[in-house]
């Protein structure tokens, strides 16, 4: 079994896991988007 | 007890009890919230018209928000379940894990979609799709749609179950066909779609049952849009699983390289749901350097992803043509291609109008400085028309005329207007794209039901008299696709009401699914380039693509002269 899955090159591993791609798919757009730009918006001084 | 299942006999798919009464449910539930949105559609557009001017101010609002919800989300997300289920337990052969979870998904989605159109017809929700805070709506609007959103989401978890229950049960070997890689894509997006819709939905409902003193409006659009936008991008990665379905299903085709396009709905996992930042542009509190990222430098990968996508589909029919002795000319394996079959034609119309139409003015507008030519005009709504309903509505309406006769055992009804349907809704949608980016790029307002602000009191705006023929071109246009609109519901509610019942054993009198063609045809094709009508194509689109953006450019540097 080992031998057949390593074999088996890491980036189709990757692509053939349906819950690894779901962990990055929403990791990505998590980090990139929302956690990006809540910390920018969280960062805009209070008017006074 | 193991669950009954039966083979189709036209397309030898194991079909399991659950999965094809829940595709069945879904599917008829979708038809119905289009055919909903659709007639709020006819009422905007003719209330964009001038010279009709329909409805009046706050019609139009109410309008506009049942019509966006109940086409943008409704109607998508209820068609994408079905495609879901038909992608995990009707492809992999795999039953269904867990159907009453399935169920549950569906009723809460169902009382979602029908309380959120209460809601709305009421009056008191008019704050259409977005529901900017501190724009406030009844607290059963926002109630409405995070059931709707948790039921898709128990949807995308029976999904991710039925591949382990697959893999674990052996019904396929190796990886899973394309087609559920592209399903497995649009279920990943939706995940994150719907984690950001409970984020932000969750407390504007607090905020609107009075629990929470305020809303930040900027963190709203932020949070919202990747909610807002991310459900349009499962749309894409849904049609697009569709589309290598219908290639398969009509030609016979494979795909040109399998490792390419699933790298291409890998693009799509890591940077798709980022265009979420197009809608944040003008706004101010997020930095240039989040938008450029977000927009363009991420954002190109995916598009990239569409445009390989965009190639390998159209090359993978011709590929099979040739394959099969079509092969004169440049062509050919095109000017053949059933033409008369809504299957194919829907797809095709769908692919050509969401690379042209929609690809081209998204990435447009999506770079910064060019968007200030078109934010919130009518070119965005023109825009999305090309994407989401030129490109995804047409192919799930393809894709519904296969599945009739082998989900509902239907034989279709009308077979000769559903022959023409796809042409009828493909051009009104086309005319509606187009004409609303043309009306947009003169200036002409989104969301506004006065455009030129005559009833403020204060001066009126005249635009220059294109912008109002324009508008009256997409009055045209929208009553052209409610006509197409109309005839798919009418051919889909008729077949399942009155369609010819098939016998279990019994095949359609032609074939439901091509013969793919052998490996030696493929050889004979040679090792050279196998698909010069689809380069030719695609050199097209690029030529198409250039120009159009360099015009952009150049409008840009009119608004601004530097002297």
């Amino acid at each position: 079994m080992d031998e057949d899955q390593e074999s088996v090159p890491l980036l189709q591993r990757i692509l053939d896991n349906p819950f690894i791609l779901l962990a990055i798919g929403v990791a990505f757009p998590a980090v990139l988007y929302l956690i990006w730009g809540i910390m920018e918006i969280v960062s805009v001084p209070l008017a006074n | 007890m193991s669950e009954q299942f039966r083979i189709c006999p036209d397309t030898g798919l194991k079909l399991y009890q659950s999965t094809e009464t829940l595709i069945k449910a879904n599917a008829v539930a979708a038809v119905v919230f289009l055919l909903v949105g659709g007639i709020y559609g006819l009422l905007v557009g003719l209330t964009r018209w001038p010279a009709v001017h329909l409805l009046p101010a706050d019609w139009f609002y109410l309008a506009l928000t049942g019509h966006g919800l109940n086409v943008l989300i409704f109607w998508l997300i209820f068609f994408e379940m079905a495609v879901l289920y038909f992608a995990s337990s009707v492809i992999l052969g795999s039953r269904l894990a867990v159907p009453k979870f399935a169920w549950a998904g569906f009723a809460l989605m169902l009382i979602g979609a029908l309380m959120n159109n209460y809601i709305v017809l009421s009056g008191e929700a008019s704050v259409m799709m977005t529901s900017y805070a501190p724009m406030d709506a009844h607290p059963l609007f926002y109630l409405s749609l995070i059931l709707f959103a948790v039921g898709a989401l128990l949807g995308c978890f029976v999904f991710f179950g039925t591949l382990v229950v697959a893999k674990e049960e052996k019904t396929y070997e190796g990886s899973v066909p394309l087609v559920t890689f592209g399903a497995i894509t649009a279920a990943i997006i939706a995940v994150f779609t719907i984690i950001s819709g409970a984020i932000i939905l969750i407390p504007t409902l607090l905020w609107s049952l009075g629990f929470l003193a305020e809303i930040d409006a900027l963190m709203y659009r932020l949070i919202w849009w990747a909610f807002g936008h991310s459900s349009q991008q499962i749309n894409v990665a849904a049609h697009i699983a569709v589309w290598y379905a219908i290639a398969s299903i009509v030609f016979g085709a494979k795909p040109m390289s399998e490792k390419v396009s699933r790298m291409a709905f890998f693009m799509y996992i890591l940077f798709l749901q980022l265009a979420s930042a197009h809608h944040l542009l003008v706004d101010p509190g997020v930095s240039s350097e989040f938008k450029m990222f977000n927009t363009s430098y991420a954002m190109y990968l995916a598009v990239m992803a569409s445009m390989v996508h965009g190639l390998t589909v159209p090359g993978s029919i011709e590929q099979a043509q040739r394959a099969k002795g079509i092969n004169a000319g440049l062509f050919e394996w095109l000017r053949r291609a059933p033409w008369g079959n809504p299957t194919f034609s829907g797809m095709f119309l769908s692919l050509i109008g969401f690379g042209f139409l929609g690809g081209i003015s998204g990435v447009t507008m999506g770079a910064e400085q060019i968007n200030i030519l078109v934010h919130n005009t009518v070119y965005v709504p023109g825009h999305f028309h090309a994407t989401v309903v030129l490109g995804t509505t047409l192919a799930f309406m393809a894709m519904t005329y296969w599945l009739v006769p082998v989900i509902f055992r239907r034989d279709l009804i009308w077979k000769g207007l559903a022959s023409w349907q796809p042409y009828l809704f493909g051009l009104g949608m086309a005319g509606v794209s187009l004409f609303l980016m043309g009306a947009g790029t003169l200036g002409v307002p989104r969301r506004h039901w006065d455009i030129t602000f005559s009833m403020t009191g204060g001066e009126v705006y005249e635009f220059p008299a294109a912008a109002n023929t324009l508008l009256a071109l997409n009055g045209l246009s929208v009553a052209l696709a409610v006509a197409g609109g109309a005839a798919f519901c009418l051919i889909i509610v008729g077949s399942l009401l009155f369609g010819r019942k098939l016998g279990p054993d019994e095949k359609l009198a032609t074939p439901h699914i091509a013969t793919p063609p052998s490996d030696a045809d493929y050889e004979k094709l040679g090792n050279g380039i196998t698909v010069p009508g689809t380069l030719v194509l695609a050199l097209v689109f690029f030529a198409a693509f250039a120009v159009y953006y360099f015009i952009n450019w150049k409008y840009l540097a009119e608004t601004w002269g530097i002297s």
